[in-house]
């Protein structure tokens, strides 16, 4: 009962999370890390989720695999709001939901085989029954992810950076879900091994029809293996549109900056010389600016930007969140 | 472009450097035999990836290595001054006022209960004499050359009251206090957002010619090195496997890794099909195949490279390229994609 191409798999609306810190009393602090975000994502689609660190990107994923619940917002998955329902439904609608992880040191237990670490969902979920079951469907998603099923007596301590990424993709495929929500997964692992964990991911969204949500700092992999991208800055997405028209013509200025500081490889060098400057660092969420919260850093900033928060609006193959969003894809066409 | 300083302009020569560890298991070999030059105002940037043996070699050059390791060297000179002949105090009084290291994680580099203003006076205080008054002052310069701003202010904070890109400035200003000849830089941007890791870059490359300093830049990441360097040296397996000008090594690589490493970057700038995966994992240091450390992920693997390992040589038609290849004249004339 594979969807078909084009379904909406996951939806969410709307999605705020607060973090609290400090103690209580006057060092309590408040930190704003996603405010009001929505995605949406089809069967067989990649959303790429970019954005520097405090940006939310995290958060954001780990309330759509629930692991961390939103304040207000809802999520969709197979048409019922995941927020909504409790236990062991939610449970069972979690499952379509997987997640893998970015270090793949830390995330797979070092006390177990490659067959109880893949099996455990399996079994969890009454997935399969006995031990040959068990067995051979763990052979299979070794498979999938191309690791030779004799392997699944050993421990992670066994295998590489990138055979054990594979691992924990094989364990995330073990419920068959819609969506695999990918956070860092490559960011980990040594420059010679990314591209085999890349093209996996590419393989099995594309073979499988899985929804893929793939979040990182490195715009090159993003560009790479995402059908459409967002751009979040402080909580909130900044840019969202298919990956060739945000990358080509980006129309937030902030789209632009992380554009223009991101190392390439080329012949053509020291393109940074020519980069767009921020100046200074990303504002603490804690403490995030009033109205456009990209405002303190924007060379395009008015006095309106202050006062009145850009909502994100359709703009060609894309939508964006600035006032002046026609102004800066102008600017950004004539500079290149 | 030169490949190699001459002796005038010479800030730091490396001949024949190994390091060795001591581990329960026996002694593993992390950098075997690396030869190293980097000139007054030049960028050379060691690229490798988790144990090609770049960070121990790096350590090894300032004198900072594991006390399990053994350093062995023909030639290790910062100037015209021999590193070996020093005593450890010697060496630890140079580390600072002559050669500089930059960490990766500033955080835990720098001290969380001083306050900015008392570690960078501590070295104006330590190695040039000057009272508390004129440190504080000599500090606050050279916050500002560093670009941070209202460096007046900012002098009594402690560390933990800085961003991850401010911190790794205070690093760096506290490695080009007492000017000196050479800086080591280890991973200096890994942990930063792309956006600083841009203005980290850039104080880098406009700080050593300012100043006239050699940067070795020890990084994992091509599109660092083909922003920033003059010069590449590729690490793997312990060796120097490929070394030239940037613009060279990066346009036409002579060994089939960086070849490979080039083709398998996906890129900002266009999209591309599948991308071009390198079969395998980097070997250990203390489990290598024999032969060509690369052979067995090597698409113009022969015969030969199972059995003898391809020393370092001079490509045919460039005398300031090496490759260790046996078959670097044919992977030089493989065009790139790209």
């Amino acid at each position: 009962m594979s969807p078909s191409p084009g379904d909406l798999v996951l939806d969410a609306q709307d999605l705020h999370k607060t973090f609290h810190t400090g103690r209580g009393g006057l060092r309590r602090a408040r930190v704003s890390a996603v405010d009001g975000v929505s995605v949406q994502l089809r069967a067989g689609e990649s959303l790429g989720i970019v954005g520097e660190s405090g940006c939310g990107k995290s958060t954001l994923a780990r309330m759509l695999v629930g692991l961390e619940r939103p304040d207000s917002g809802s999520i969709v998955v197979n048409g019922r709001d995941v927020t909504k329902v409790r236990g062991r439904d939610r449970r069972l609608l979690r499952a379509d939901v997987q997640m893998v992880f970015q270090d793949p040191y830390t995330s797979l237990d070092p006390r177990m085989t490659v067959l109880e670490l893949i099996g455990e969902p399996l079994v969890v979920h009454n997935r399969v029954t006995g031990a040959a079951a068990r067995r051979d469907r763990v052979a299979e998603l070794l498979g999938l992810v191309n690791l030779a099923p004799e392997l699944m007596h050993r421990y992670p301590h066994q295998f590489s950076g990138g055979q054990r990424q594979r691992i924990g993709i094989a364990r995330a495929l073990a419920l068959e879900p819609r969506v695999l929500v990918c956070d860092e997964p490559v960011s980990a692992l040594d420059m010679s091994v990314q591209a085999q964990v890349v093209n996996l991911l590419r393989d099995l969204q594309q073979r499988m029809g899985i929804a893929l949500l793939f979040i990182a700092h490195d715009l090159s992999v993003v560009r790479h293996v995402a059908d459409r991208t967002a751009v979040m800055y402080l909580g909130r997405l900044a840019e969202v549109g298919d990956t060739d028209t945000v990358y080509d013509e980006p129309a937030h200025p902030y789209t632009q900056a992380l554009l223009s500081a991101s190392p390439v490889v080329d012949r053509n060098r020291r393109r940074l010389a020519s980069r767009i400057m921020l100046a200074g660092d990303p504002p603490s969420p804690s403490d995030p600016p009033s109205g456009c919260r990209f405002h303190t850093r924007c060379r395009f900033q008015q006095s309106r930007c202050a006062e009145q928060t850009p909502s994100l609006r359709p703009l060609g193959e894309r939508t964006v969140a600035c006032h002046f969003a026609e102004e800066v894809r102008q600017a950004a066409s004539a500079t290149s | 472009m030169h490949a190699s300083a001459d002796s005038t302009s010479r800030a730091l020569e490396v001949r024949g450097l190994s390091v060795t560890f001591a581990t329960r298991r026996g002694t593993v070999p992390a950098v075997v035999d690396v030869d190293l030059d980097v000139a007054r105002g030049e960028l050379v940037a060691l690229l490798g990836e988790s144990g090609s043996g770049k960070s121990a070699a790096a350590r090894a050059m300032m004198g900072l290595s594991a006390p399990n390791a053994t350093v062995s060297a023909e030639t290790l000179k910062l100037g015209d001054t021999d590193l070996r002949a020093l005593s450890e105090q010697q060496r630890r009084k140079l580390r600072g006022t002559r050669m500089a290291m930059v960490f990766q994680d500033a955080l835990s580099a720098l001290n969380p209960v001083l306050s900015i203003g008392d570690q960078l006076g501590e070295l104006f205080r330590e190695h040039r004499d000057l009272s508390r008054r004129q440190a504080r002052a000599a500090a606050i310069d050279l916050l500002a050359q560093v670009g941070i701003p209202a460096p007046a202010r900012r002098i009594s904070d402690y560390p933990h009251q800085f961003s991850g890109g401010m911190r790794q400035r205070i690093l760096i200003a506290m490695a080009i206090a007492l000017r000196p000849e050479l800086i080591i830089a280890d991973e200096p941007t890994t942990a930063l957002d792309v956006t600083v890791q841009a203005q980290i870059l850039e104080l880098l490359d406009s700080l050593r010619r300012d100043l006239d300093m050699a940067v070795l830049l020890i990084t994992h990441d091509l599109g660092v090195v083909s922003e920033v360097a003059d010069r590449v040296m590729v690490m793997y397996a312990g060796r120097v496997v490929e070394a030239g000008s940037a613009d060279d090594l990066l346009s036409r690589p002579a060994h089939p890794y960086t070849e490979a490493l080039l083709r398998s970057v996906p890129r900002a700038d266009r999209r591309e099909g599948r991308l071009h995966a390198i079969s395998g994992s980097p070997p250990s240091p203390a489990n290598q195949p024999a032969g060509c450390p690369f052979h067995p992920r090597c698409e113009y693997v022969v015969d030969e490279c199972r059995t003898t390992r391809p020393p370092l040589t001079v490509l045919s038609d460039n005398d300031t390229r090496l490759a260790a290849c046996h078959r670097s004249e044919e992977v030089r004339h493989v065009a790139v994609a790209g």
